[in-house]
């Protein structure tokens, strides 16, 4: 195959943008154009995604679909693609999640429509772009890229507090990110290359570099995915952000951190990585257990699935440093299976505000008397959360405690343990909401979910049980990727033993 | 070989011949034909580039050494006369508005391009000072242009005050040099100070302190901190159409002096002023990003935003390699085009006829008009140093000097005040996108003005697709000044 099928998949949705930018006319007319643009311009991009599924050869660890071009060639900087078993999945959840959310926004969002689906659009890019680059600065280009776009659709879609979110989300992430940078520049100075694969197999870096990188991109990622305690953004976020907004967030920008530890630290900073490892366990386990507290004490449903965002995405950092097998299959499965997961609760949370146009718990009760499909699908997505048997939810969590269990007993056995509060705050936000009798007159008279609505549930719930009854055919992506990341690490630790020990004589 | 030295300096010969000719023009054909020489002085200004891109002047000294051509210059020049051109033709529709039709008008900021073009190509203190005051003294005029403004004249006059001040710092450091060494020659001061080095003999304490006053008359020139206290004066004080000037071509001008004058002669000192430049780029970037978040006055807050900027460029001057002269070139091109369109934006900023600088008049702007509001988001994210944006890759670019030689210090301090800087950009954002909004600003632009505005931002958006041409033509140029 010769056509670049990632770029494609990448810049189309920036196509589509610069054409509904150039939409002009009377109000209403420019905002259904722009909303059928999006849509199918996001159709058509999941559609070419499907092909690198399809086309992905498993079995793996390389990276395939390959492009390389010159960019910055006095530099040695180049437009380099490509995907390998971590990131394939991702791409494919980004372009998925993106059609649902110009679906879920189609009359949420009724002012400015416009800017809204641009806005979208060139998150895609950046997100889809993110996940592709296989070039340094290229990958810093998305990644820090993806703040303005998310920036506007929190500031100008947002609740009644969206300036001070938006203004704390992106400056939070920038702070994070811009000592990346630094570290970037010093590994290019280093090794004059910043081709991913290449410095994956040949970068090996002095101990104390290594512990100095691998802080300046932990404190990116660390941001990014949130780990506590530099998790406080995220609540503000995903209260203030538009539904579509905190579905993507949720489903995609947090795992840019996860993906981030996979792609990089590991591979790049090996000896850091394991000398830091206590750091990321201790951290990892607060996160789970305080978060999931905090989680039971919310009022705000959005604010609730955000705290178990942070909960959840403690069990991501925690299966990727153990660096077994399993731990790290668990951590990128639970990252696709929180990606379908909460998008799809911030998706319920949004179905019940357009209603209502409250996210208060107590304003809530025995929606299942009116709304029966409605709880059905609640149900779903809750129990799934939860990480009951046969949904995707259990896969991850339960491969991350069985690696934990191979390094450390007590931190497998915290980590379960913030499982049985997770079902606790998910269970008890469910009876609130749906079970009761309806006493509110308001309540009697709210419609169950309309067509377009079970249209963006539909893929969802079938994403959930696949992946729950059937992982292997996502596992089988990853395993050759994640063997190598292991056997990589592995190898590189033995060296720098046996140099120490060199060094010792 | 006067013919010849003639032939090297034609660029400069042509402006002047431009000037004087205008001037006279001006004179007797009466004040009714001030847009005609305006249109005159951009033209004389593009040939002036015309004859830098396509004549092949080869690099050397002409008139004893006073003068030089180097690919450097050219690059630096052909950014002046960019900035200087701009703003020339952005000024139309100003001076229109504003009754300052007046033909002395242009012909000043045509000298003081002028002066700008001999200070790229000084290569000895006396030609160095002549260019710097024939630059400085139109613009002291300039600034005072609106005579019945009051708040003009003070600029003017601050202006003019402390800009005598630098230049009796600069003259007296200057003349220190030439007591210690007994030359004023760029080149045989070079000679010296690399005989000196080699020999391992300290430098004497009276180099040093001309070395400093010299250093302290330039900063005030590039408004680097501790002497930045006009910008935010002027910047206010003087017409927008003025401001706008200022902030694009002296600017440049002027760091392309203090480049020639560190990494030339003083090359090899370079550890003893790393650590000046050093100090001077921190509190730079520190009081750019700290003193802008106070500010309501939107040319105020672009004269701290430049303050800031001046701060990045001179991490790329510290650390003193041909990448790191590379690094300030692009930095200095990229904030050329955001300076510009952002100029273009706040020229644009006019309610009823009457301009307004205020930032809350913003608010709202993405509803009443969104293209400018697009372009002008895109010049303050860029600003910010965001990626994809023409911003980011100049930043990246100066950083990556600094971590080649091991300013690691430098680089973090410069990125920690990027993401204080962010805030006051993004308010301006949240202001034009997140605000409602009052009254629409006077529509339509101006033709130049769009036009330009629409150039600009172009190149801010686009540049991540090419960016090598710049990068190229600034290595060649680094290249010719600091030996790789």
């Amino acid at each position: 195959m010769t056509w670049p099928l990632l770029s494609l998949v990448t810049f189309l949705p920036l196509v589509g943008a610069i054409f509904i930018l150039l939409v002009r006319g009377e109000e209403a007319v420019v905002a259904r154009n722009a909303r059928y643009v999006a849509l199918w311009t996001s159709l058509i991009t999941f559609v070419l995604s499907l092909f690198i599924w399809f086309d992905f050869r498993r079995g793996t660890a390389e990276f395939q679909f390959v492009e390389e071009v010159e960019w910055l060639p006095a530099l040695g900087i180049g437009y380099r693609m490509g995907l390998d078993g971590i990131s394939m999945p991702f791409v494919l959840l980004s372009t998925l999640l993106t059609p649902l959310c110009v679906l879920a926004s189609w009359e949420a969002i009724t002012k400015r429509v416009k800017e809204f689906m641009i806005a979208f659009l060139v998150l895609e890019t950046l997100m889809v772009g993110m996940f592709c680059a296989l070039d340094l600065v290229l990958f810093y280009v998305f990644f820090e890229g993806v703040l303005i776009p998310m920036f506007l659709i929190i500031g100008v879609w947002g609740g009644a507090r969206r300036v001070y979110s938006a203004f704390k989300f992106f400056l939070y992430t920038l702070l994070g990110s811009v000592l990346m940078l630094i570290a970037l520049l010093a590994i290019y100075f280093e090794t004059g290359s910043t081709s991913i694969p290449e410095l994956i197999e040949t970068l090996a870096l002095p101990r104390d570099w290594q512990l100095w990188l691998w802080m300046a991109f932990f404190a990116s990622f660390a941001v990014k995915v949130p780990m506590w305690p530099v998790h406080t953004w995220l609540p503000d976020a995903h209260v203030e952000a538009p539904t579509a907004g905190s579905v993507i967030l949720a489903g995609v920008l947090l795992k840019m951190g996860g993906y981030g530890f996979l792609r990089f630290s590991l591979p790049l900073f090996p000896e850091a990585s394991e000398f830091y490892t206590p750091l990321v366990y201790t951290l990892s386990i607060i996160a789970i257990v305080y978060t999931s507290l905090v989680a039971l004490a919310q009022e705000d449903m959005k604010k609730l699935i955000a705290y178990s965002s942070v909960a959840h995405m403690g069990f991501v950092t925690l299966g990727t440093f153990t660096l077994t097998q399993q731990g790290i299959e668990g951590a990128i499965f639970q990252m696709l299976s929180h990606g379908v997961v909460s998008a799809a609760l911030f998706l319920i949370v949004g179905v019940i505000y357009d209603r209502l146009h409250t996210r208060e718990i107590a304003r809530y009760e025995g929606l299942a008397d009116q709304m029966p499909r409605y709880a059905l699908i609640f149900m779903v997505f809750m129990l799934a959360s939860v990480g009951l048997p046969g949904t995707s939810g259990f896969v991850g969590e339960f491969l991350i405690i069985v690696g934990a269990f191979q390094v450390n007993a007590w931190v497998a056995l915290l980590a379960a343990s913030g499982m049985v509060l997770g079902a606790a705050y998910m269970l008890w936000l469910y009876r609130r909401v749906i079970f009761g009798v309806v006493r509110r007159p308001d309540l009697k008279s709210l419609l169950d979910v309309s067509w377009r609505e079970r249209l963006v549930f539909a893929p969802l719930i079938v994403l959930v049980f696949w992946m729950g009854i059937y992982p292997a055919s996502f596992i089988d992506v990853m395993a050759p990727s994640v063997e190598k990341l292991i056997a990589d690490f592995e190898a590189d630790i033995a060296a720098a033993a046996a140099r120490d020990a060199l060094a010792a004589q | 070989m006067l013919s010849y030295d003639l032939f090297l300096a034609l660029p400069e010969l042509i402006l002047c011949g431009a000037a004087l000719l205008l001037l006279m023009v001006g004179a007797f054909a009466g004040r009714d034909r001030a847009v005609a020489v305006l249109w005159l002085s951009v033209l004389a200004m593009v040939a002036a580039a015309g004859v830098i891109l396509f004549t092949d002047r080869p690099a050397s000294g002409a008139f004893n050494d006073l003068f030089v051509v180097d690919r450097f210059g050219d690059f630096m020049k052909l950014l002046v006369l960019l900035g200087a051109g701009l703003t020339t033709i952005l000024s139309l529709h100003f001076i229109q508005r504003e009754e300052m039709v007046r033909f002395e008008f242009p012909v000043l900021l045509l000298f003081a391009t002028l002066g700008m073009l001999l200070m790229i190509s000084a290569s000895n203190l006396i030609s160095l000072y002549m260019g710097l005051e024939l630059q400085s003294l139109s613009l002291y005029v300039v600034a005072a242009f609106r005579r019945d403004s009051l708040r003009s004249s003070e600029a003017g006059l601050k202006y003019f005050v402390l800009g005598a001040l630098s230049s009796g710092m600069l003259l007296y450091g200057a003349s220190m040099i030439y007591g210690f060494t007994g030359t004023t020659d760029f080149g045989a001061l070079a000679e010296i100070f690399t005989a000196a080095k080699a020999t391992g003999a300290p430098v004497s304490l009276g180099l040093i302190v001309g070395l400093v006053f010299l250093l302290a008359g330039l900063c005030f020139k590039i408004a680097a901190v501790p002497f930045h206290m006009w910008t935010p004066d002027v910047y206010e004080g003087a017409p927008t159409a003025v401001t706008a000037f200022f902030a694009a071509a002296p600017k440049i001008a002027a760091m392309a002096l203090l480049m020639r004058v560190l990494l030339d002669p003083f090359g090899p000192l370079l550890a003893e002023w790393r650590q000046i430049i050093w100090a001077v780029a921190v509190a730079s970037m520190a009081l750019g990003a700290f003193a802008a978040i106070a500010q309501s006055n939107i040319k105020r807050l672009m004269a701290y935003s430049s303050i800031g900027h001046v701060g990045y460029a001179l991490i790329g001057l510290a650390a003193g390699t041909a990448q790191g002269a590379e690094s300030v070139m692009v930095y200095l091109a990229i904030y050329l085009a955001m300076t510009v369109g952002t100029f273009a934006c706040i020229l644009s900023m006019r309610r009823k006829g009457r301009l307004v600088e205020g930032i809350d008049d913003l608010k709202g702007l993405a509803r009443t008009q969104p293209m400018m509001a697009l372009a002008l988001a895109v010049f303050m994210f860029s600003m910010a140093g965001i990626p994809p944006l023409a911003g980011f890759f100049a930043k990246l670019y100066v950083f990556l000097a600094a971590v080649e030689t091991g300013l690691y210090v430098l680089a973090v301090l410069g990125v920690l005040s990027s993401v204080v800087g962010a805030y006051y950009y993004l308010r301006i954002v949240k202001l034009m996108y997140f605000d409602e909004p009052e009254e629409s600003f006077d529509r339509p632009l101006a033709g130049e003005v769009g036009l330009i505005l629409t150039a600009t931002g172009l190149v801010i958006a686009l540049f991540a697709v090419l960016p090598g041409p710049l990068f190229d033509g600034a290595a060649i140029a680094a290249q010719s000044l600091v030996a790789p």
